[in-house]
């Protein structure tokens, strides 16, 4: 007996297969993931740098880096802050009706179809902001021109295309809106009963419920949502690179003139065919930029959810 | 402040069953009334009837009159929004907003009221609620901190400060010591009686003996078999009930022979 007392013998647990294969498994896939990334960002590393240090006479752009590429994270950033502005509120208040609002069966049938959205390819948002969207927003625009065009965003000559940045928004908009909806509904679903009727029994409409007691909850959620959205739409190729009309090296407030930024992933979908030698390390080197971007709008994201971890309402 | 509730004949239906049935019972101003019985037989669901959170389920309805202080409570002019803002309610579990700090926790209810008040006027709604649930002395140097870093007793007391901050007239309370030690059940025993010269309070308990220490009336709730509506057996001055009551049903209770 006074061998298991010994502090220097460790106590023997019993090791089962099963534990042993399932925590191998685990470990392997956690591993896997990692090197998966190290994988990618060595690539663009390796093959970029030669397009960083490019001289601009052996690129097609004619230009060095640096302002090659500016305007495409300009345009990346522009579209898909436009989008997430958009997309956000839309997103807050239907989950909110399919959780708290509507008939249980209503809201069932909603968040299906919503779901729905989800399953849409990106080409058919691209088809359908050209053919339908566009043409459609372009009195829009014109209007916005004469009534508002004392704001930048609205100066003008509006397109006749109407295929401008604020188009491309608006479908990147329709494309995150999915993602960010589904989360909301599960997270505001799981906002404690107690909260909810903590809040009801203080005297609580509904709305001043869902603000004292849902938001809050849901806060970190509500980030966590957005910054899926954001990333989707900063690395959405098809739907923009088909919508926009493109100018460029444009880097322009202006929303709804046919001179527009491209952003990132659609350059590089529609130069890369015709790109040869150094071009495609530009481009490749354009693409690391958008990795560097979509991880630092994640880091962003972690920090805004951290900040306030002692008010999270998880302890 | 502080008014008389008189309900007669109330039928509370979840949808098609019903869940308590015909209950007629006065309560007093400024008095302590505790509900006892066993489980499930519909005291709480009374309770939350008497400032509509019941409805809170779909489905959930009541036929009969609630008067308080003469008032109507289910009349059609009246907005259930408003009779919980003059009907506090402490429930079973503390239930803090996380989210919020101790202070805001206590000008919730205020909040609501969306009165805009001088940081010195809120500072002494704060420093009064919280004096009277008891609380000040432990919480006065970290009204910062969030409301869910104190420890259960002092979780439910902050919830008592928060229902009689916007002073209701009435505070129900819904087995309010349940999940806390007994250390702390005595603490807010004490807090339920010096409350009670200020507010009518209406408590539903499971503990026989908490009754008898906090009130003046109590009134016993039983039903007759699962499925079947609760009603309330008897109901009289908390002294006669636990030493002469008139029903059989409540005898056995309070000796402990069943629930």
């Amino acid at each position: 007996m006074t061998s298991t007392l010994d502090p220097r013998r460790k106590r023997s647990t019993v090791v089962r297969p099963g534990d042993r294969i399932f925590s191998g498994l685990s470990t392997s896939a956690g591993i896997l993931i990692l090197l998966v990334l190290a994988g990618v960002a060595a690539f663009l590393t390796i093959e970029g740098i030669p397009g960083i240090t490019a001289s601009p006479d052996e690129v097609k752009s004619g230009q060095s880096f640096l302002p090659y590429v500016w305007p495409l994270v300009y345009g990346t950033l522009l579209a898909a802050t436009i989008a997430l502005i958009i997309s956000v509120p839309v997103a807050i208040g239907v989950a909110l009706f399919i959780s708290h609002y509507s008939p249980r069966k209503l809201g069932q049938v909603l968040g299906y179809l919503i779901d729905l959205l989800a399953a849409v390819p990106s080409v058919v948002y691209g088809l359908w902001g050209i053919g339908f969207l566009a043409p459609n927003m372009a009195p829009i625009y014109r209007w916005l021109e004469g009534n508002l065009g004392f704001i930048p965003f609205f100066a003008g000559p509006a397109s006749a295309t109407g295929r401008t940045i604020m188009t491309a928004s608006v479908v990147l908009a329709v494309m995150i809106l999915p993602i960010m909806t589904a989360i909301c509904r599960e997270i505001f679903l799981q906002t404690p009963r107690l909260h909810e009727e903590a809040a009801l029994a203080l005297g609580a409409t509904r709305w001043e419920m869902a603000r004292m007691a849902i938001f809050p909850y849901a806060r970190s959620g509500i980030v966590s949502a957005a910054m899926l959205g954001l990333g989707r739409a900063l690395g959405e190729t098809l739907a923009v690179a088909m919508v926009l009309s493109v100018s460029a090296g444009t880097v322009t407030a202006n929303l709804i003139s046919s001179t527009n930024p491209s952003t990132i992933a659609a350059n590089i979908a529609l130069s890369f065919g015709e790109a040869s030698g150094k071009t495609v390390n530009v481009l490749i080197a354009s693409g690391l930029v958008l990795f560097v971007i979509t991880f630092l709008v994640n880091f962003a994201a972690r920090a805004i959810v951290d900040r306030r971890k002692d008010f999270s309402g998880a302890n | 402040m502080a008014k008389s509730i008189d309900v007669s004949d109330l039928n509370i239906y979840y949808g098609d069953f019903l869940a308590v049935e015909d209950v007629t019972i006065p309560i007093a101003a400024k008095s302590v009334t505790a509900f006892i019985g066993p489980s499930g037989c519909g005291k709480s669901t009374f309770l939350r009837s008497l400032n509509r959170m019941h409805e809170v389920i779909r489905g959930a309805r009541v036929e009969g009159k609630v008067l308080i202080d003469g008032q109507d409570l289910y009349g059609s002019d009246m907005d259930p929004v408003n009779v919980r803002r003059m009907i506090g309610m402490v429930f079973q579990r503390p239930n803090p907003f996380p989210t919020m700090s101790i202070y805001d926790n206590v000008l919730a209810g205020q909040k609501l009221n969306s009165k805009r008040m001088k940081k010195s006027e809120s500072d002494d709604i704060v420093e009064r609620s919280l004096r009277s649930a008891g609380l000040w002395a432990e919480v006065k140097d970290r009204l910062d901190r969030p409301g869910s870093g104190l420890s259960g007793g002092q979780q439910q007391r902050l919830c008592i400060a928060r229902a009689i901050s916007v002073e209701p007239e009435v505070l129900l309370m819904d087995e309010p010591c349940s999940a806390l030690d007994p250390i702390s059940t005595s603490v807010i025993e004490d807090l339920i009686h010096e409350l009670k010269t200020q507010y009518t309070i209406v408590i539903v308990t499971h503990n026989m003996q908490q009754a008898a220490r906090v009130s003046d009336e109590t009134a016993f709730f039983n039903l007759s078999g699962v499925g079947k509506p609760g009603r309330l057996i008897e109901v009289g001055r908390t002294q006669s009930i636990f030493s002469n009551p008139q029903d059989p049903a409540t005898e056995a209770y309070i000796q402990g022979r069943f629930g």
